[in-house]
């Protein structure tokens, strides 16, 4: 059932992703978007990952839903680090940093 | 009209896109060891990294499929996430509308990120590149892209379950969404929309079926063009 779950996601969403990228390549052509829509994709990333990931900040799985300091902290010094450098890595090692840092420090 | 990928235009995509492994490798090394964590077989995560190497997605299929999300709000979502890359392949189209629909085929599959990025950034510069030298780089860019996701993938998946508990690996996710982001938030559109993403996902937590995060997302969206247009206005 999870197996089939899992399969299902794989395929289907392989297959929509090639069709979307291939949409103007292969099938529509030199027409252009209307820029309406060209507007509104562009905020797509920004506008799906932070709801994504803040339950998963505030409601933490590992600590069984119950909001945690190393881990908040861990967000937001990512959140800073990547702003503030507008590097994806320097932000994820950052974050992670602080998270071991806050870990061992409550340990 | 038929065109040759130029080797010469090639080697020079693969080159300027080698920075990009920097990124790629541990983004995909994290993800095959964190789906291996969950569960997933090595076929399905290398299904997974062939299928749609489409690291957000991916890793929001694997969040929401953990979480026990209904399949058809997985698939969803992942999809929207991939939506902008509509925008890659109407601007791409201009470029390398008149080669064989199989090498345009082969270029929407490894249409990414990073190969849009660096292919449109270079295709602006002088002096103009002619079409087989555009698919030449875009495929060298791809080459250099691709290939370390497949094979990071795989080591993630293998070598992933010896990793302790105690790095709280756990975390690894979320801190790897915010990384994506971060960057974009010096924009006031974007971090309207981030806001908005935030408070509207915590607030909706609630709604079944996962719909809360889509609901959030599409007020996001609205927020980041509508602040956008006004700014544009007021200048």
């Amino acid at each position: 059932m999870r197996d089939a779950a899992i399969w299902t996601v794989i395929v289907v969403v392989g297959a929509g992703t090639f069709l979307i990228r291939f949409s103007f390549i292969g099938l529509l052509g030199d027409r252009r978007l209307p820029p309406w829509a060209g507007r509104l994709l562009a905020f797509v990333p920004v506008a799906v990952m932070p709801g994504l990931v803040a339950p998963m900040v505030v409601w933490p799985a590992a600590t069984e839903g119950e909001l945690d300091a190393p881990r908040l902290v861990a967000a937001l010094a990512a959140l800073a680090i990547g702003a503030a450098t507008r590097s994806m890595l320097a932000a994820i090692a950052g974050g992670m940093g602080a998270l071991y840092l806050g870990l061992w420090a409550l340990d | 009209m038929r065109v040759s990928p130029s080797r010469a235009a090639y080697l020079r995509g693969l080159r300027d896109s080698i920075p990009f492994m920097v990124v790629i490798v541990p983004f995909a090394l994290l993800f095959g060891q964190a789906a291996a964590e969950a569960g997933w077989s090595l076929a399905q995560i290398m299904g997974m990294s062939i299928g749609v190497i489409a690291g957000a997605a991916q890793f929001i299929a694997l969040q929401l499929l953990s979480e026990n999300a209904p399949v058809l709000i997985v698939i969803v979502t992942a999809l929207a996430v991939n939506l902008r890359m509509a925008m890659y392949s109407a601007s791409m189209a201009a470029h390398v509308g008149g080669a064989a629909l199989w090498q345009r085929a082969l270029l929407a599959y490894v249409l990414v990120d990073q190969t849009y990025g660096v292919a449109i950034h270079r295709f602006a510069l002088p002096p103009p590149m002619t079409p087989a030298e555009k698919l030449g780089y875009f495929f060298g860019a791809a080459t250099a892209v691709c290939g370390p996701w497949y094979l990071a993938s795989y080591a993630g998946a293998v070598a992933g379950a010896a990793i302790p508990a105690g790095f709280a690996i756990d975390f690894a996710v979320p801190i790897t969404f915010i990384a994506i982001v971060a960057p974009a938030l010096r924009r006031p559109a974007h971090l309207a929309a981030a806001v908005v993403s935030v408070a509207a996902a915590l607030a909706l937590a609630r709604m079944p079926f996962g719909l809360g995060l889509l609901v959030a997302a599409g007020l996001a969206m609205l927020t980041g063009a509508g602040v956008e247009m006004a700014l544009e206005r007021r200048r």
